[in-house]
C-alpha cells in the first residue's frame, strides 16, 4: 500500500492506495467524488477529464500515485459558492447535454479550452473535444454552449 | 407562469445534477457489504463446453463464490426470453432456442457468459477468473450471414440456421405491377451492425434482503418494469411484488438497455446464492462491446418499379437479417413489424412485397437500435427512389413530390399493413430544399470542382411509426405485451404535485417536459410539479422508453390523469362554491362558477381534498388519480433531411457541408430539447453511413472493432452544425397531438448522407463509405471520365 | 490491472538501480499507452517507475544547431514551446496534432519512441529530422533507433533521456489520421537539410521507414513536381480492417505532397 496526498476541489486529503489505483478509482471509490465517470479502457472518451494542477487531463490513464502533491479539480469542485460556473451555466442553457454521462468530462475539458484560447472558433472547439465523446447530443449544442460561455468569460 | 409551460424552450431541470457531478448512475451507487462480480466469457466464437473447472478460482483470495451454467440449472434458472413471436410465412412460430445467462452446453459467441466469479473486490474476481479452467472443443463458427444457413448448426432446434422466413404483401400484385413498370431499379444494399455504445457502460446491483426476501435491482435500464416482468416470470420465477427495480440515472440506451441480459439476471440470483450479500457489475467498454446487443445489420435486394410517368408502381425487398447468437428480448420484431411495415415511406405505392429471413450467426445478439428497423426501411425506400431517379433523369426531389401520399388522402392505408392517421409532406420538402438553396447547388458543385473536389446533395423523405404501440395491434401481431403507458398525478396537501410515470429518461428531459405538460394542463406553477421515474417501488407498473413513445403515449397518460384529477377538483369545487357541478368551468388552475367571479385555485381544491372538513358526499377525499394510456394506433413523424457532402478524391475524405432537417413531430413541447434530439439522431446516422461498423472475423469470429481504437465513434470535428426546423401535422388521436422526435434524425440520416455521397461519386458503395472505399469509388469515377 | 510496486526517483541513476533490481521493472512516462496496456492486463510489471521525478528529463532547449526535447517533455508543451515554433514549426504542427487535449498533457515524446507504435507520430520526426536520441547510456542516431514493430534499439532498463533535432531548412508534416483512433495511418514528414532530403513515413508499414525514392527526387528538384510521378509500392505495408496496403501506399504519396507544401 502507499499513503497518497493531494488537494481535490480545494481540500486536503490523504488515503492509503494499492499503487495499481488509477486516480479516477481514488475519486470515486475512495473520496467519493462519483461525478468523474469512467466510458472506455482506452482513454479516448473523456468522461473521466479532471484538472491536474489546472490542466485537463484523463483521470482514467493516471494512477493516483502520480498525482501526489497535485492539485485536482473535478466536476464537483467547478462550481463556487453555489454560483454554477459560466461553463455550466451555459451548457444548461444551450441544453449541451441529454444523459449527463460525458457532460462532467466534456465541461472540464472545455473550461481548459478557453484557459488557452479565450475566444475559439467552431472549428477549434470541435478539434480541441477530439477527446471527448458523447452519443446523445451529436455536439452542435455543446458547440454552441462552449462559443456562449467563452462570450461570457471574455465579459 | 411564464415561459414555463407547452412550446417553451425552457432550460433542463434535471441539467444542474449532471452539471455539478451529482448525477447519480448505477456505478455510482455502493451497498453496504456489496461483493463484485466478474463474468469469464467465451474467448471463441462456437464451442462445445467439455467441463469448467472453478476450484482453483474458488479459493483464490476473497473469492466469495463462482458460478456456472450448472449452478443456474440445478436452481431452475430459466432462459432470456425473446418477447415477440413472429408466425413465419408457413404458419409456425419463429425458432426459440434457449439463451441461458450462464452457458450450459455451448459458448456461442465470443463473449457469451461462462462463469461468473464474486469476490471482496472487482481486481480478486478478474484474478480468479484467470484460474478457471476451460476444456472445449472448438466448433467452426458462422459469421457471414449470407452463408449461414449453409454453415454449421449453432442451436439443435433451429435448422440451416434459420429463426423464420417471414413475409409481408401480396407477392402476386407486386409481380404483375412490375410486368407492367416502364423502368425497374434494383439496388443490393448493405445495412451495416452497429454498437449503440450509450456513453454508460451496463451495469447492475442484484440485492437480496434475507429478513424480507425480497430483492432490489439497481439496473441500467430503459423499462424498469419491463425488466422486472421478465427477471419474475420468465428467468428466476419470483413474484413480482417481491422485486424491486431502480433504474436511476442512466447515461443513454439508444434501445440498448430495453432488454434483459444475462448480467443482471445473475447479480440478481446470485446474491441469494450468498446469502444477501449484494452483488455489483460494471461493464468495462470492452465488454459493452462484445455483449451489448447490437443494431442493424441486414443484406437486401431491393427493386423499384415506376410506370413512364414516374409513378412508383410496386416494390419488392428481400432481406436477410442477422439475429446474432440468441434471440435478444424483442430481437424478432425488428426486421419484421418495425421494418416491412415502413416501406411505403411518404409514397402512394400500391403493391409492397418483403420477405425476410432471419438467420443466426455466432456474433453477440442483434437487437432494437435507435429508430430499429425503420432506419432500415427508410434506407432501402430512400435510396432506392434516389437512384430511380437518377436512372429515369428526374430530380428526386420531384420524384418524391410526384408519389407523395397527398394531405387529402389520410387516412392513408399501406399496402404493408399501417394506416398513417396524418401527414403533410410537401410543407417539409419545400421548406428543406429552400432552407439548403437545392437551385443553387449546381454552381456550389462548379466551385468544388474548380477546387479539385466532388460534390453531391441527397436527400431523405423519411416516415417512421413511432408512440409504440397500440396494444392489440401488436398483440395480433406476436407481441407478448402490451404498450401502452401510466401516470400517477398525486397532488400533495400544499399543492405540489408528484407525477409518477412508467415512461423513463435516460436523457431525453422528461423531468423538464413533463413537468411543463402538467403545469399547462392543471394550471399550476412548473416548478410545483415533481416527475417521478425509473424505480418500480414508486411508480405504477409501466413500459418504458423506446420507440419515440414517451410523450406520445406516457405524455398522454399523464393528460388522462390530469383530466381525472381536473373532473374530481370540480366536484370539490362545485361544494365549495355552493354550485352545481355543471357550472364550474376550468381554466389557467382556476375553477370558476359560469358567469360569476367566483373561484377556486387548484391548490385550495387540493388543500381541501386532504383536509376535507367541508366536503361534497360521497367524493373519496385526496387528489391521487392514475391513468393507464393505450394508443389507438401508432404516430407518423415524418420530415425531410438534405445533406450535402464535399469528397476529397485524393484521400477518399468526406466532409459534410451542410445539413437542413425539416420534421413533423405534430405539436413540439419543448423545442430546445426536440432540437436536441435531432441534432443527436443526425451524429448517429452520420456515425452509420461514415465510420461506424462492427466488424467480426470471418473465420474465428473475434470482434475486430471491440474498442474505440478500431471502432469509428462520432466525435466533434465530424459534424458541421445542423439547421433544423419543424412543421406541423397534429397527431389525430392522442390528446397531445404529438408524435415523437427520438429516432427522426438516425432513421432520416443514413439514407440521406449516401444519397449525396453517391450523388458525388456517381458510383454505388455500402455504408460505411469509408475513406478507402469513397478513394476508389472516386478513383474509378476519375478515371471513366479521363477515358 | 495487477499489482505492482510504484517508485518515483528523483534521479536517472536510481530509476536505473530500481529497474535493474527490479523482477520486471517497466519505466512510467506519460502513462499512455502503458496503463491502458495494464489496464487490460496485458502487461504484468512487478514494479513500474515513474520517471516523473527526474528533473534533466524534462525541458527544452537550443544546443547550437539543434533543439533538444527532453524526454518527459509532453507534446502540448513541444507544441507550444516557442523555441520548437520558431525553429522546427514542422515538430511543433506534428505534436499539436498527437492524440488529443489531454493526451497531449500527459504524453512524452520519450515514452512514445521507446514504445515505437508502428502508427506513432514521432517516430516519423526522428528520422525525417535526422535526430539524435541521448539515453543514460549513449547516443543513438535516429536512423538506428526504431528496429521493428515496437521494437527499439534500447536495451534493457536504458533510458530515453532526451532527443536533439538539428534544425532543418524546410520541414513538414502532414497525417492522414484512423478514423477511429486518430492515430496516424499514414504520417510523412518531409525535411531538407544541409546534409539532404529526407521522408520519413510512419504508421504505414510495421515501422518508420524512409521513402528514398522521394528523397532522391526531392534532392534535385524541391517541389510537388519532383514526386508527382511517385508512387510507393505497398509491398510490406500494413493492411488492416481500416486500410488496405495499396491505399496506404497512395496515401504515402499524397501526404507526401502536402507535408511538402506545408514545408514550404
Amino acid at each position: 500500500m502507499l499513503t497518497v496526498s493531494m488537494t481535490v476541489n480545494g481540500k486536503q486529503v490523504s488515503k492509503e492506495v494499492e499503487p495499481r489505483t488509477l486516480l479516477v478509482q481514488f475519486l470515486r471509490e475512495q473520496l467519493g467524488l462519483t461525478g468523474t465517470h469512467v466510458g472506455c479502457d482506452t482513454s479516448q472518451c473523456g468522461a473521466c477529464v479532471v484538472h491536474l494542477d489546472g490542466t485537463s487531463v484523463k483521470a482514467c490513464t493516471l494512477l493516483a500515485a502520480q498525482a501526489e502533491g497535485a492539485e485536482v479539480t473535478t466536476i464537483e469542485g467547478l462550481a463556487q459558492n453555489g454560483e454554477l460556473h459560466p461553463m455550466q451555466a451555459a451548457f444548461k442553457e444551450h441544453h449541451g447535454l441529454q444523459c449527463g454521462f460525458c457532460t462532467p468530462g466534456m465541461v472540464m475539458s472545455a473550461v481548459d479550452l478557453l484557459k488557452h484560447n479565450a475566444d475559439p472558433s467552431d472549428r477549434e472547439i470541435r478539434e480541441w473535444l477530439q477527446g471527448n465523446i458523447c452519443r446523445c447530443t451529436g455536439y452542435h449544442n455543446i458547440v454552441k454552449a462552449i462559443q456562449a460561455a467563452a462570450q461570457t468569460m471574455r465579459g | 407562469m411564464p415561459d414555463s409551460g407547452v412550446g417553451d424552450r425552457l432550460a433542463r431541470r434535471e441539467d444542474k445534477r449532471f452539471l455539478t457531478g451529482k448525477g447519480r448512475y448505477t456505478d455510482d451507487i455502493n451497498r453496504h457489504g456489496q461483493a463484485y462480480a466478474y463474468f469469464l466469457r467465451s474467448p471463441v466464437a462456437h464451442a462445445r463446453l467439455k467441463s469448467v473447472d472453478t476450484a482453483a478460482a474458488e479459493s483464490a483470495p476473497g473469492v466469495i463464490a463462482v458460478f456456472t451454467g450448472k449452478d443456474m440449472e440445478a436452481d431452475g434458472v430459466g432462459s432470456l426470453p425473446c418477447g415477440w413471436v413472429v408466425t413465419d410465412r408457413h404458419g409456425n412460430p419463429h425458432k426459440a432456442p434457449p439463451h441461458f445467462p450462464l452457458v450450459r452446453d455451448k459458448a456461442r459467441y465470443v463473449g457469451d457468459h461462462v462463469a461468473m466469479v464474486i469476490a471482496e473486490s472487482l481486481g480478486q474476481a478478474k484474478d480468479a477468473a484467470d484460474l478457471i479452467e476451460l476444456d472445449f472443443e472448438e466448433l467452426p463458427a458462422v459469421v457471414d450471414i449470407m452463408k449461414a444457413r449453409g454453415s454449421g448448426q449453432i442451436h439443435d432446434d433451429a435448422p440451416e440456421n434459420l429463426c423464420y422466413d417471414w413475409e409481408l404483401g401480396d407477392s402476386a400484385a407486386v409481380d404483375e405491377a412490375f410486368a407492367k413498370a416502364a423502368h425497374v431499379t434494383k439496388l443490393d444494399l448493405v445495412n451495416n451492425r452497429l454498437v449503440p455504445n450509450a456513453m454508460e457502460p451496463r451495469a447492475a446491483i442484484g440485492e437480496w434482503d434475507p429478513g424480507t426476501e425480497e430483492y432490489t435491482v439497481y439496473s441500467t435500464s430503459q423499462n424498469p418494469h419491463l425488466l422486472r416482468l421478465i427477471l419474475c416470470a420468465f428467468v428466476l420465477n419470483l413474484p413480482e411484488s417481491k422485486v424491486r427495480v431502480i433504474a436511476p440515472d442512466v447515461g443513454g440506451g439508444f434501445g440498448s438497455k430495453i432488454f434483459a441480459y444475462a448480467e443482471e439476471t445473475a447479480c440478481t440470483w446470485a446474491s441469494k446464492k450468498i446469502g444477501g450479500r449484494p452483488v455489483k457489475w460494471t461493464a468495462d467498454r470492452g465488454e459493452a462491446f462484445l455483449s451489448d446487443a447490437h443494431g442493424r445489420d441486414h443484406v437486401t435486394h431491393c427493386e423499384l418499379a415506376l410506370d413512364a410517368d414516374g409513378r412508383f408502381l410496386g416494390m419488392k425487398v428481400d432481406t436477410t437479417a442477422n439475429m446474432g447468437a440468441y434471440l435478444s428480448s424483442f430481437a424478432t420484431s425488428v426486421p419484421t413489424y418495425l421494418y416491412a411495415t415502413l416501406l411505403a415511406g411518404q409514397y402512394t405505392t400500391p403493391v409492397i412485397y418483403a420477405n425476410v429471413k432471419a438467420v443466426f450467426t455466432n456474433t453477440a445478439p442483434v437487437d432494437a437500435y435507435r429508430g430499429a428497423g425503420r432506419p432500415e426501411a427508410t434506407y432501402v425506400v430512400e435510396r432506392l427512389v434516389e437512384v430511380e431517379a437518377r436512372e429515369t433523369g428526374k430530380d428526386p426531389a420531384e420524384l418524391r413530390r410526384l408519389n407523395f401520399i397527398k394531405p387529402d388522402q389520410f387516412p392513408y392505408q399501406t399496402p404493408v399493413a399501417l394506416q398513417y392517421d396524418i401527414g403533410d409532406y410537401e410543407p417539409s420538402l419545400d421548406k428543406a430544399l429552400e432552407m439548403i438553396d437545392y437551385k443553387g447547388f449546381g454552381q456550389r458543385k462548379a466551385e468544388s470542382e474548380a477546387k479539385g473536389k466532388l460534390r453531391g446533395i441527397g436527400l431523405s423523405a423519411y416516415i417512421e411509426a413511432c408512440g409504440i404501440a397500440p396494444s392489440a395491434v401488436v398483440g395480433s401481431l406476436g407481441a407478448g405485451v402490451g404498450l401502452w403507458e401510466s401516470a400517477t398525478v398525486r397532488f400533495n396537501a400544499t399543492g405540489t404535485v408528484s407525477v409518477m410515470t412508467g415512461s423513463h429518461s435516460h436523457g431525453q428531459g422528461h423531468e423538464t417536459t413533463f413537468a411543463q405538460v402538467v403545469a399547462e394542463k392543471l394550471g399550476i406553477p412548473y416548478d410545483n410539479v415533481e416527475i417521478v421515474h425509473g424505480d418500480t417501488g414508486r411508480i405504477p407498473m409501466g413500459m418504458g422508453t423506446y420507440g419515440s413513445r414517451s410523450l406520445a403515449v406516457g405524455g398522454s397518460a399523464i393528460v388522462k390523469a390530469c383530466d381525472k384529477i381536473i373532473e374530481k377538483s370540480k366536484k370539490i369545487a362545485a361544494h365549495l362554491m355552493e354550485a352545481s357541478e355543471a357550472d364550474i368551468e376550468f381554466k389557467d388552475g382556476q375553477f370558476t362558477v359560469a358567469g360569476t367571479d367566483k373561484s377556486k385555485a387548484m391548490a385550495e381544491i387540493a388543500f381541501t381534498a386532504y383536509v376535507p372538513h367541508n366536503y361534497p358526499e360521497g367524493v373519496e377525499p385526496g387528489l391521487d388519480e392514475t391513468a393507464f394510456y393505450d394508443p389507438l394506433n401508432f404516430t407518423y413523424p415524418a420530415g425531410v433531411h438534405v445533406a450535402e457532402v464535399e469528397i476529397d478524391p485524393d484521400t477518399g475524405i468526406t466532409t459534410i457541408a451542410d445539413w437542413v432537417a425539416v420534421d413533423d413531430f405534430g405539436n413540439v413541447i419543448n423545442p430546445l430539447i426536440v432540437e436536441g434530439q435531432v441534432h443527436g439522431g443526425i451524429a448517429q446516422g452520420v456515425g452509420q453511413a461514415l465510420i461506424e461498423n462492427t466488424v467480426y472475423d470471418r473465420e474465428t469470429g473475434q470482434l475486430l472493432t471491440g474498442s474505440y481504437m478500431d471502432y469509428a465513434m462520432p466525435r466533434a470535428d465530424n459534424f458541421p452544425s445542423f439547421r433544423v426546423e419543424t412543421t406541423v401535422s397534429a397527431c389525430t388521436h392522442n390528446p397531445l397531438g404529438v408524435k415523437g422526435c427520438g429516432e427522426a434524425g438516425a432513421i432520416a440520416a443514413p439514407a440521406a448522407l449516401m444519397n449525396a455521397i453517391t450523388d458525388a461519386l456517381g458510383v454505388e458503395i455500402d455504408m460505411p463509405a469509408t475513406p478507402e472505399k469513397v478513394w476508389r469509388a472516386a478513383q474509378s469515377r476519375l478515371q471513366q471520365a479521363a477515358e | 490491472m495487477y499489482d505492482f510496486n510504484y517508485h518515483r526517483p528523483s534521479s536517472l541513476e536510481e530509476a536505473a538501480k530500481i529497474l535493474a533490481g527490479a523482477e520486471e521493472g517497466i519505466p512510467l512516462a506519460g502513462g499512455h499507452t502503458l496503463l491502458p496496456t495494464l489496464k487490460q492486463r496485458l502487461a504484468q510489471p512487478s514494479d513500474v517507475v515513474d520517471l516523473s521525478g527526474i528533473a534533466e528529463l524534462k525541458g527544452i532547449s537550443e544546443a547550437g544547431n539543434a533543439v533538444v526535447v527532453g524526454a518527459m517533455t509532453p507534446h502540448a508543451e513541444v507544441n507550444r514551446s516557442q523555441v520548437v515554433r520558431s525553429r522546427i514549426p514542422a515538430l511543433a504542427h506534428m505534436a499539436s496534432d498527437i492524440g488529443d487535449s489531454q493526451v497531449r498533457h500527459r504524453g512524452t515524446i520519450g515514452g512514445s519512441i521507446a514504445n515505437a507504435d508502428p502508427s506513432a507520430d514521432y517516430p516519423a520526426a526522428v528520422v525525417g529530422l535526422a535526430a539524435t536520441v541521448k539515453t543514460n547510456k549513449r547516443e543513438i542516431a535516429g536512423d538506428d533507433f526504431f528496429t521493428g514493430l515496437f521494437e527499439t534499439a534500447l536495451e534493457e532498463h536504458e533510458l530515453v533521456v532526451s532527443v536533439s533535432f538539428p534544425v532543418p531548412e524546410k520541414a513538414g508534416y502532414a497525417k492522414f489520421a484512423n478514423p477511429a483512433s486518430r492515430y496516424p495511418m499514414v504520417g510523412v514528414m518531409v525535411a531538407k537539410a544541409a546534409d539532404g532530403v529526407r521522408v520519413a513515413v510512419t504508421g504505414a508499414g510495421p515501422s518508420v521507414f524512409r521513402w528514398t525514392e522521394a528523397e532522391q527526387a526531392l534532392a534535385s528538384n524541391w517541389s510537388a513536381d519532383a514526386i508527382a510521378g511517385l508512387s510507393h509500392s505497398p509491398d510490406g505495408l500494413n493492411s488492416d480492417i481500416h486500410a488496405s496496403a495499396e491505399y496506404r501506399a497512395h496515401l504515402i504519396g499524397v501526404m507526401a505532397k502536402r507535408a511538402l507544401a506545408a514545408a514550404g
